[in-house]
C-alpha cells in the first residue's frame, strides 16, 4: 500500500458516499413511513436522471428548469405508485410487498428502456470536471506534504447531496408533517386511530422518495454518466441502509460515509485481489452487520410480542 | 376445502395417502409423459426448445418453492446457485473429465453446500433483511467466478461447456436435450412433492406460519432453515447445470439478479407453497415473455428512437403480470386452478 495516496483515497471514497447517502435516504424515507422496502428506487432514480437529460438535451430547456420538472415529475410517479400499487397492497404480507417493488423495478426498468432507449447518453455537466481542488496539506509524510486531489464535480455532489439529507431531517425532526411520519411509522393503526390520515402521508412519502430519487440520480449521472446501469448503483446503498439502521436518518449519513471510506481505502491497496474486492466490499459489510448486528448502528431493536 | 369426485372412498391408507387416485388419471399422466418425450418428433425446434427452458426454469423455481413458499424464507439468490451449480458442473465435465451424469447430482450437492452457507444469516434474521443476505449471495457468488482463480474460471469470458454425451448420444440439439431435461424434471417433481407432504415439508410449513410456536412445538429452527436453503440450492444447483450444459456457455451473468426476480415471480403467479405452483407459473410467465419478442418489431416502429426498445418488452410484461396477480389473485394460478376443479365437480350447481 502506498501510504501517500491514502489519504487521498479516503477523501474520495467519503466524497463518493454522499451521492450514496442520497440514494439511501430516499429507501428510508419510504420505510420510516410506510414499512415497505423499495426495491423499485433504483429505477426511480434511472427514471429521474433520464428525464432530466430528456428535458435538457433533448428539448433543450434551461438546466434548472428540467431539473425542476423532473423533480416535479418524479414526485408524480411516486404518488402513483403509492395509490395504485401499494395501497391494494396494506395488510397484506410481507412477501407480497417486497415482489410488488421488485414487479414494479421490472416495470419501471421496461418502461425507461421503451420511452428513452438504452443507449449510453452524455449527461449535462452542472458541476465542471476540469479544474480539481488540489489541497496542500501541512503535514509531512515520507520528507513530503500530502496532496489532495479532489474533483469538483464529486465535492458539489457531496455538498449538494449532504444539504438533502441535512434538510430532510429537518424536515422529520421540526415539522408538524414530519411529526406525523414519524408517528405512522411507529404504529398504523394507532397513528390512525388519533386522526392521521396515513393514506395521505405514505403518499407524502412516495412523492418525497421520488424527488429525493431523482436528485440522487441527477448527482450520480454528473459524475459517472447515464445509461441504464445506473439502476444496479442503487443495489450499492442496500447496504448502507442496514449498517446506518433501516429507520434512522443519521444512520444514513454515517453508513454511506463508511461505506465509502471502506470502498476507498480497498482501493487504495495495491495488490490486484484487494482491488478486485471494491464492487463487493459494501455486500461483505452486508454480511457482517446481518450477522452481528442486524438492526444496524442507529436502527431500533424491535421485541417480538407472541 | 377439498371437493372429491362423487364415489370417491377412502378404502386403505395407501387409497388415503395417494395422490393420483384413479386408474385413469395414470394411463392420462403416462400419455402426457410420453407426449412431453416424444416431443421433438412432432414439434418443430422452436417449441422444443421453449419446452426445454420451461423444463429446466421449473426445476429452480421447485427449490425455490421449498425455500420461499413452504418455508417462507425469502430468497434474491436463486440465480446466484444456479451459476454455482453450473460451474461446478461445467468444471468437472470440461477439466476433470468427468461423466455428465455424475457431474449433475456433484453440481447440484455442490450448489446446496453453497446455499447452506448463505442460509447461515437466516438463522439470526428474517423477513426483508434475509431478503438482503440472499441479495449479497447475488452479488458475491458471480463476483467470486469473475474474479477468483482466472486461470481455471476464466474470469468475465466465462467457460465453454462440454456437450453431455450419454451411451454415444450427443445432447447437442434441443431436440435431444428435452429428453435428459424431463429426466430430470419428473424425479424433481416428485421429491418435491413427497418433501412438502412428508414430517420435513410439515416442519417447513410451521416455521413460515410461526417461528417461535414452530419452536415451541420442538422444531429444530436451525436444523430446518438450513435444510430448506440447502433443498433450494440443490435445486438451482441441477438447474443451473442443465442450463449450462444446454446453452454450452456459461459466465458470470448468465443467471443474474433479474433471473432471480423472475424466478420468484414465476413462484407467486404459480401459486406460493403449492406443488403445481412452479409448473404453472413458469410455463404461464416464459410464454407471455416469449410471446412479448413477438411485439418487437412493433414497438421498434413505434418508438423508433428508443435504442433496444424491443427488449423493454420481456421486463415490461413480466412486471406488469406480477403486479396484477398481486393485487387480483395473490395465491396463484394454483388457487385459480383448485377453484375450477371445484366448480367443475358441483357443475351445473357450482357455487365457488
Amino acid at each position: 500500500m502506498n501510504w501517500q495516496l491514502l489519504p487521498q483515497f479516503v477523501i474520495s471514497g467519503l466524497l463518493t458516499g454522499g451521492p450514496i447517502a442520497l440514494t439511501a435516504l430516499g429507501l428510508v424515507l419510504v420505510f420510516k413511513s410506510s414499512y415497505i422496502f423499495n426495491f423499485a428506487h433504483g429505477q426511480l432514480l434511472l427514471l429521474g436522471a433520464l428525464m432530466t437529460w430528456w428535458l435538457a438535451v433533448e428539448r433543450e430547456l434551461p438546466l434548472w428548469l428540467s431539473v425542476v420538472l423532473a423533480l416535479a415529475l418524479s414526485a408524480v410517479i411516486g404518488l402513483a405508485i403509492e395509490r395504485f400499487t401499494l395501497r391494494p397492497m396494506t395488510g397484506q404480507p410481507l412477501l407480497s410487498i417486497i415482489l410488488m417493488t421488485l414487479g414494479l423495478s421490472q416495470v419501471l426498468q421496461g418502461l425507461a428502456l421503451l420511452l428513452f432507449g438504452g443507449a449510453q447518453r452524455n449527461f449535462p455537466q452542472i458541476f465542471s470536471a476540469e479544474n480539481p481542488y488540489i489541497i496542500t496539506l501541512p503535514l509531512l509524510m515520507d520528507e513530503r506534504p500530502i496532496i489532495l486531489i479532489l474533483k469538483q464535480n464529486l465535492v458539489w455532489s457531496f455538498v449538494v447531496a449532504m444539504l438533502g439529507v441535512i434538510l430532510i431531517s429537518a424536515f422529520f425532526r421540526f415539522t408538524p408533517i414530519g411529526l406525523a411520519m414519524r408517528g405512522a411509522s411507529e404504529d398504523h393503526e394507532l397513528a390512525q386511530s388519533l386522526g392521521l390520515r396515513i393514506h395521505r402521508i405514505f403518499g407524502l412519502s412516495w412523492a418525497m422518495a421520488g424527488m429525493v430519487a431523482t436528485a440522487a440520480g441527477i448527482l450520480l449521472a454528473t459524475s459517472s454518466g447515464l445509461d441504464l446501469s445506473l439502476s444496479i448503483v442503487v443495489l450499492a446503498a442496500f447496504p448502507v441502509v442496514l449498517l446506518g439502521g433501516i429507520e434512522s436518518i443519521p444512520g444514513v449519513i454515517v453508513g454511506g460515509l463508511l461505506i465509502g471510506l471502506v470502498q476507498g481505502v480497498v482501493s487504495a491497496f495495491q495488490v490486484q485481489w484487494a482491488r478486485d474486492m471494491t464492487e463487493i466490499v459494501p455486500y461483505l459489510v452486508l454480511l457482517i452487520v446481518l450477522l452481528i448486528r442486524p438492526e444496524g448502528l442507529f436502527g431500533q431493536k424491535r421485541i417480538e410480542r407472541i | 376445502m377439498a371437493l372429491r369426485p362423487a364415489g370417491e372412498f377412502d378404502v386403505s391408507f395407501a387409497r388415503d395417502m395417494a395422490t393420483i387416485r384413479r386408474g385413469w388419471q395414470w394411463v392420462l399422466l403416462f400419455v402426457f409423459i410420453a407426449a412431453l418425450y416424444a416431443l421433438p418428433f412432432y414439434a418443430d425446434e422452436s417449441t422444443t426448445s421453449l419446452v426445454n427452458r420451461i423444463g429446466i426454469t421449473i426445476i429452480a423455481v421447485q427449490g425455490l418453492n421449498l425455500l420461499t413458499g413452504l418455508t417462507g424464507q425469502i430468497s434474491l439468490g436463486q440465480a446466484a446457485f444456479m451459476t454455482a451449480g453450473g460451474y461446478i458442473s461445467a468444471l468437472l465435465v470440461g477439466k476433470l473429465g468427468w461423466h455428465f451424469l455424475a457431474a449433475l447430482p456433484t453440481a447440484a450437492l455442490g450448489a446446496g453446500v453453497v446455499g447452506l452457507l448463505f442460509g447461515l444469516p437466516s438463522l439470526r434474521v428474517k423477513g426483508f433483511y434475509l431478503v438482503m443476505a440472499t441479495l449479497a449471495a447475488q452479488f458475491i457468488i458471480p463476483w467470486f467466478t469473475r474474479n477468483a482463480f482466472p486461470e481455471v474460471l476464466n474470469g468475465t469470458q466465462g467457460l465453454n461447456v462440454a456437450v453431455p454425451e450419454i451411451f454415444g448420444l450427443k445432447f447437442n440439439k434441443p431436440d435431444q436435450y428435452i429428453w435428459l431435461t424431463l429426466s430430470v424434471l419428473i424425479p424433481s417433481t416428485i421429491v418435491a412433492h413427497n418433501v412438502s407432504r412428508s414430517r420435513l415439508g410439515r416442519a417447513f410449513v410451521s416455521i413460515r406460519d410461526n417461528d417461535l410456536a414452530a419452536e415451541l412445538l420442538g422444531i429444530n429452527l436451525f436444523k430446518y432453515k438450513l435444510f430448506a436453503f440447502f433443498l433450494a440450492a440443490l435445486y438451482a444447483g441441477a438447474a443451473g447445470s442443465l442450463e449450462a450444459h444446454n446453452l454450452r456457455h456459461l459466465n458470470s451473468e448468465t443467471f443474474n439478479l433479474t433471473d432471480s426476480i423472475f424466478l420468484l415471480g414465476m413462484l407467486v403467479v404459480g401459486g406460493l407453497g403449492s406443488n403445481l405452483g412452479p409448473i404453472f407459473g413458469s410455463i404461464v410467465v416464459e410464454i407471455l415473455t416469449d410471446a412479448s419478442t413477438m411485439f418487437g418489431p412493433f414497438i421498434v416502429e413505434l418508438f423508433p428512437e428508443a435504442v433496444g426498445g424491443a427488449q423493454a418488452m420481456r421486463p415490461l410484461f413480466f412486471g406488469v403480470t406480477l403486479i396484477l396477480f398481486l393485487i387480483f389473485e395473490p395465491r396463484g394460478l394454483a388457487h385459480r386452478w383448485q377453484i375450477f376443479k371445484a366448480a367443475w365437480r358441483l357443475r351445473p350447481f357450482s357455487h365457488t
